[in-house]
């Protein structure tokens, strides 16, 4: 039907016609900035990262050993028991292969976020975070991976201060 | 005959200046916790539904429902979130219940204000970004703008209004939640720094962190629960026209409107002599003012004169926030209205302390969107 239409009605607009005001808009940059309180649980989380180290909370209700830390546990509704480490090694639950940047750029080496359960914390918990030393073709559901950590000297407590997992 | 609903528990996490040492999750398990202790309920067996108050832009994190059901117990339950005040959360738990599709329902509200480093900026984004925003105006011009209508119209004075700041401030001394309690004379308020003229800087409310919980029930569960009911008896709310060039200014329509749905649903016909006490919204001090007009607790232009009659102090025939308001309290952004019905609940279970009423029956909290809105919401609270 479409290809009976020879012109289409309406007024064609290119982005120069925005740019030199023939059509009128209004730009505003919103000032948004915050800084989080991380709390009880997500503190000692970063804390013990900039150490190199990963750490949980046990629920003596349920037995489960959540990671990351939380002061409650969200099944039994209550107040979790004790800080309990667990390792920098785990297993992939899931993983995605990125060929484009969130700004939509193509990537020559893909993005390889994967959820890690990780172990010493009960199934199904762990962390979400990157992949790396791996040839994407390479990564599959079940691979066993461990934390690449940055330098002591380098590590501010952050999520950032594993720089990766890779196979093990 | 739909059912009769009560919030029957109440909690909250410490008012606050600011939370250094609490996320905002672990401030939310703080007053869940109380207020579940409170009614006696189990949030993973006894709850139908939960619902948040929260605004993405003061949270700093879109679809922010996403981040709530863990400490509130409402994991894989019925959860959602309004963009509203607390008081519109706690007329959609009461209209969940009516419907016959809830028997229990907990509404969350909390501020982490302190972990917004623009808020002003944010609260600019409130804004119409076309023909009002490019303007570069504080926000809070509104607000002078407002006020300034508002005594033309109403022939009440900016004397007035710094007697609304004294005694919210010397309320909040004896509030154990209230932040911001201090003495201060009349020449304090009015020889305070200039701020958007004719308001001060100390008629402004200053924010504080804090977090409140409720849990709301059906009258067929009441009695198995263990928090002492108090009933909501009528609720409204209301929105007048957001263009800031040709709104009603002078008036707050927006809470005589709402208020007229409560009163309608709770049968109350003279406010000022079926009410016994209220929390209203004084975001800014002429506000109280503003909205005891609306309320119709006095006829428009005497609400100063009530105030210097002594009649809205905690010892006057109609005490009006005698917690100390978001004056003295500190405002909570969503959790405002929450604040204010908790305040309510204590005086009419008697369990106030420092600052309990005598022989109150029946209590008001009202509350307002604050700038630009205007939008508005009331509720109508009773022993029995």
């Amino acid at each position: 039907m479409t290809v009976r239409i020879k012109e289409w009605p309406g007024t064609a607009l290119s982005s120069k016609d925005f740019e030199t005001g023939r059509v009128l808009t209004v730009h505003h940059k919103p000032k948004a900035e915050y800084r989080w309180d991380a709390g009880v649980a997500i503190g000692r989380y970063l804390r013990e990262l900039k150490e190199g180290r990963l750490i949980a909370r046990r629920c003596n209700a349920c037995g489960r050993i959540l990671l990351p830390p939380r002061m409650f546990c969200e099944e039994c509704f209550v107040p979790t028991s004790e800080w309990v480490f667990v390792k920098d090694t785990g297993t992939v639950n899931t993983f995605s292969i990125c060929h484009v940047r969130w700004d939509m750029v193509r990537l020559k080496d893909p993005q390889l976020p994967a959820v890690i359960n990780v172990d010493g914390a009960s199934p199904g918990m762990g962390i979400l975070h990157l992949l790396g030393e791996v040839r994407p073709e390479d990564v599959r559901v079940g691979m066993r991976v461990q934390a690449v950590w940055k330098s002591p000297e380098e590590r501010e407590g952050a999520i950032t201060d594993i720089k990766y997992w890779k196979p093990i | 005959m739909p059912e009769r609903v009560a919030i029957v528990g109440v909690g909250y996490s410490d008012v606050r200046s600011t939370t250094p040492g609490l996320s905002y999750k672990e401030m939310m398990y703080e007053a869940a916790v109380r207020a579940y202790a409170d009614a006696g309920v189990n949030p993973r067996k006894d709850v139908d539904s939960f619902i948040c108050v929260s605004e993405d832009f003061w949270e700093g994190t879109s679809i922010f429902d996403e981040y709530v059901p863990d400490q509130l117990g409402g994991a894989l339950r019925p959860v959602h979130t309004v963009t509203g005040d607390g008081i519109h959360a706690l007329a959609c738990a009461a209209m969940l219940i009516r419907t016959g599709r809830a028997r229990i329902v907990v509404v969350e509200g909390h501020s982490k204000h302190s972990d917004i480093r623009t808020p002003h900026h944010i609260h600019n984004f409130a804004f119409d970004p076309i023909y009002h925003r490019p303007l570069g105006a504080h926000p809070y011009h509104l607000a002078g703008l407002e006020m300034n209508r508002f005594l033309h119209v109403s022939g009440n004075t900016r004397e007035q209004c710094a007697l609304v700041v004294r005694k919210n401030l010397t309320n909040a001394l004896l509030n154990p939640r209230a932040v911001y309690g201090a003495e201060v004379s009349l020449e304090d308020v009015l020889g305070a720094p200039p701020a958007f003229t004719p308001l001060g800087e100390l008629d402004i409310a200053r924010p504080a962190d804090g977090g409140f919980v409720m849990v709301v029930a059906a009258e067929s569960v009441v009695d198995d629960l263990a928090g002492e009911p108090v009933w909501i008896t009528g609720y409204g709310w209301c929105t007048g026209a957001s263009a800031v060039d040709s709104r009603q200014w002078g008036e707050a329509v927006y809470a005589r409107l709402a208020a007229e749905q409560a009163y309608r649903m709770a049968g109350i016909t003279n406010p000022f002599q079926d009410l016994d006490f209220a929390e209203i919204d004084d975001s800014f001090s002429y506000k109280e003012l503003e909205h005891l007009e609306a309320l119709r607790l006095c006829r428009p232009g005497e609400a100063g004169t009530l105030l210097e009659e002594g009649v809205t102090l905690p010892s006057g025939e109609f005490p009006v926030n005698v917690s100390g308001g978001s004056l003295g309290v500190g405002h909570l952004l969503e959790a405002t209205g929450l604040h204010r019905v908790y305040e309510v609940v204590l005086q009419l279970r008697g369990q106030a302390g420092p600052i309990q009423l005598a022989e109150v029956e029946r209590g008001l909290a009202q509350s307002w969107r604050n700038l630009p809105t205007t939008t508005g919401c009331v509720i109508i609270l009773e022993r029995s």
